[in-house]
């Protein structure tokens, strides 16, 4: 994570020093990629070089395309030769309320709508073209406020401002009913900024430049965020310090009655409001553990004070000892089966957030204003860091999910062989084909896991859907249930089919049910679907990376042989139907619909 | 209010973080035929780190009458008169 790229962005030292940090980012190996292609109404040179190091810092290598200046609308509509080729995997459109026919002052309601209807056929016209060309995944700017209002307050009736609003709202509804397309929202960067700095007319007309300059660190860095999220890159856990992070005061020293939290105090209501954040991005799907310096006892205790919002309940990982932060954290990381790049740590005190930074260079920490927690409010929200780029209802249940492991983790230390443990528990899995319904959250899977996965394909949805209907592909979900709840979807294998044989392409397992046997399940599954396709062999392909060095054997223990080895290929694994015998044993009753609902 | 050799020296020190070259040394004469990556996106943001620095706003024919580094420091320093 580079210095300088860190909320809150000092936009000319980014601007000034923008080769040097693309050097410096270069230098470390990226985790993955991404093909975008920018189409502009204005000048997209900058916009893109800046974009790059925001892209880089996240360990994404991008490629670029950029369309003529100016042609967004004709290369969306009719291609080029160099877009076909790029096939992009995520198109951006830089539009700017630079690119809008304004209404006249003159102009009649009618004529405003008449107006703003065109305006959005003309947009939803490339769109749909960008779709049936590329298949790939759309990012939109909405529209910002204009640099000038015709009517001073008037505008928010009958002007500018609200025509802007009609175009950005018909903008917000295309995108709630479209999985593939993002709205970028620069109206609110625009607003954060302000728009004396976020439109320079000078710099417009001699450059072409829209927004200015100076608003491009900004704007490319939630760009960023947003293609991350859509790429699963986005964090999902936050690790919070309690004292003077979650309530005013030392619970060790001033005892429950003595923090400071709730409506009593100035400093308490800031207190109750930063743990009110906390416990909305807790009920959106974010992750949340603490990390303190304090006896256990003394630390949940601080959660009994009637004005805490947040609750023991809340939290995946609980760490109150006196041993140091950085050792805690990874800990934290290991219970809730996460990466350390996977996790945001907020600490009031300096020393420990720099002890952490320098232990554990791939957690996030913001730097915060100690004893001010809206400036932990606003630290969060700068950093982006658990941006979200579609919501789902698995997301929603995450949390409850975290507090059921904790559940299912206490149960498992009393018993005495691991396999009672498993059969006590109960396991209900549903291994099925596709569901139209659970294409967002099988896409979002592709892109997060890293630990269990065979060949760490990623897959944008539009990409899946395209995979899935080639002729011949068996491509099957698994949910798993329990005693203590509902694990929601989390595994997701799919093969496809040449002759006899059937190639796995892509076979992954979500951590939280790791040694659960749910795999075994699943290839159970996937065996007997060949075996009753007349499928004589089953090829695996096993491509190690840095992260799947669980799963090297996994083939093996199945029954596989494994056939050939290339550096550039994988492993190659056969296993002979009819000839090869897989002798694992699962705990779980295994429902799977014998009619499989086309997508 | 920097007389024309700090102002020199400021801008050797924007030229070098924008062409990320810590040996690159510019005088008054020196021009986009000398430096070998000023295309036309470099000429925008040398201009306008050069404005964002000195905290000035230089007018289009201004920009356009630009022949070398010295025209750009002498435009500085008129500014700040």
């Amino acid at each position: 994570m580079h210095p300088l790229l860190q909320a809150p962005l000092d936009a000319a030292a980014i601007l000034q020093k923008k080769r040097r940090i693309r050097r410096e980012l270069l230098a470390v190996e990226p985790s993955g990629a991404v093909r975008v292609a920018v189409l502009g109404g204005s000048t997209t040179a900058d916009l893109v070089s800046t974009l790059e190091l925001f892209l880089l810092d996240m360990g994404l290598k991008p490629s670029f395309y950029e369309s003529d200046y100016g042609k967004w609308y004709e290369t969306a509509c009719f291609g080029t030769p160099e877009m076909d080729a790029f096939r992009p995997q995520i198109v951006y459109i830089h539009t700017t309320c630079a690119d809008l026919p304004w209404p006249q002052a003159t102009d009649s309601a009618d004529d405003r709508k008449v107006l703003a209807t065109n305006i959005c056929q003309r947009y939803e016209a490339a769109w749909q073209a960008i779709k049936v060309r590329y298949g790939s995944v759309i990012v939109q700017n909405n529209f910002e406020e204009p640099g000038w209002r015709q009517f001073g307050s008037l505008d928010a009736v009958q002007g500018r401002s609200a025509f802007i609003a009609e175009l950005n709202r018909h903008f917000a509804d295309y995108a709630a009913g479209d999985n593939s397309f993002f709205l970028h929202d620069i109206h609110y960067l625009a607003a954060f900024l302000g728009l004396s700095k976020w439109h320079d007319p000078e710099q417009y007309h001699l450059y072409k430049l829209a927004p200015s300059q100076e608003a491009l660190p900004l704007l490319t860095h939630s760009l960023a965020a947003l293609i991350g999220s859509i790429l699963g890159k986005s964090r999902k856990c936050l690790v919070l310090d309690l004292d003077n992070t979650l309530w005013g005061g030392i619970i060790g020293d001033d005892g429950l009655s003595g923090i400071r939290l709730g409506h009593e105090t100035a400093a308490g209501e800031g207190y109750a409001a930063f743990q009110m954040y906390v416990k909305s991005l807790s009920l959106r799907g974010v992750a949340l553990a603490v990390c303190s310096k304090n006896e256990e006892s003394v630390a949940k205790e601080g959660f009994t004070h009637p004005d805490s919002v947040l609750a023991l309940g809340d939290f995946a990982s609980f760490m109150a000892n006196w041993e140091p932060k950085p050792l805690n954290i990874r800990r934290i990381a290991q219970q809730v089966n996460l990466g350390l790049d996977s996790l945001v740590f907020l600490d009031d005190n300096p020393a420990e957030r720099e002890l952490v930074r320098q232990a554990l260079p791939q957690v996030a920490v913001p730097d915060v204003d100690g004893g001010n927690p809206a400036s932990y409010i606003r630290a969060l929200e700068e950093g982006r860091y658990f941006e979200m780029a579609c919501f789902t209802a698995a997301d929603c249940q995450r949390a409850a999910q975290y507090a059921s492991n904790r559940e299912r983790a206490e149960l498992q230390a009393e018993f005495a062989s691991y396999d009672e443990f498993l059969r006590s528990l109960e396991m209900r899995a549903e291994i099925a084909p596709f569901k139209e319904l659970y294409m967002d959250r099988i896409a979002q899977l592709t892109n997060k896991t890293n630990q269990f996965n065979l060949t760490t394909h990623r897959y944008t949805r539009p990409e899946l859907e395209r995979a899935v209907a080639e002729l011949g592909t068996i491509a099957l979900y698994g949910r798993l249930t329990d005693k203590f709840g509902d694990n929601g979807l989390v595994s997701v294998i799919m093969a496809h089919r040449e002759g006899q044989r059937l190639s796995i392409d892509l076979w992954l397992m979500s951590c939280r049910v790791l040694k659960r046997g749910l795999e075994y399940a699943m290839f159970a599954e996937l065996l007997r679907r060949a075996e009753a396709q007349g499928v004589q062999e089953i090829v695996g392909t096993y491509l190690p990376t840095a992260k799947n060095g669980m799963v090297r054997g996994l083939y093996g223990e199945l029954g596989f042989r494994r056939v050939d080895a290339d550096a550039k290929e994988g492993e190659h694994w056969l296993f002979r139907i009819g000839m090869d015998e897989c002798r694992q044993t699962y705990y779980m009753v295994v429902e799977s619909n014998e009619d499989s609902v086309g997508i | 209010m920097k007389n024309r050799i700090e102002i020199l020296a400021d801008m050797q020190e924007i030229f070098r973080d924008i062409f990320d070259d810590d040996g690159l040394v510019i005088g008054p004469a020196t021009s986009a035929k000398d430096v070998d990556e000023w295309d036309s996106i470099a000429h925008m943001d040398i201009v306008l780190s050069v404005e964002r620095h000195f905290n000035v706003k230089f007018r289009p024919e201004e920009i356009a009458a630009l022949r070398n580094v010295g025209d750009l420091v002498q435009l500085v320093e008129d500014r700040q008169a």
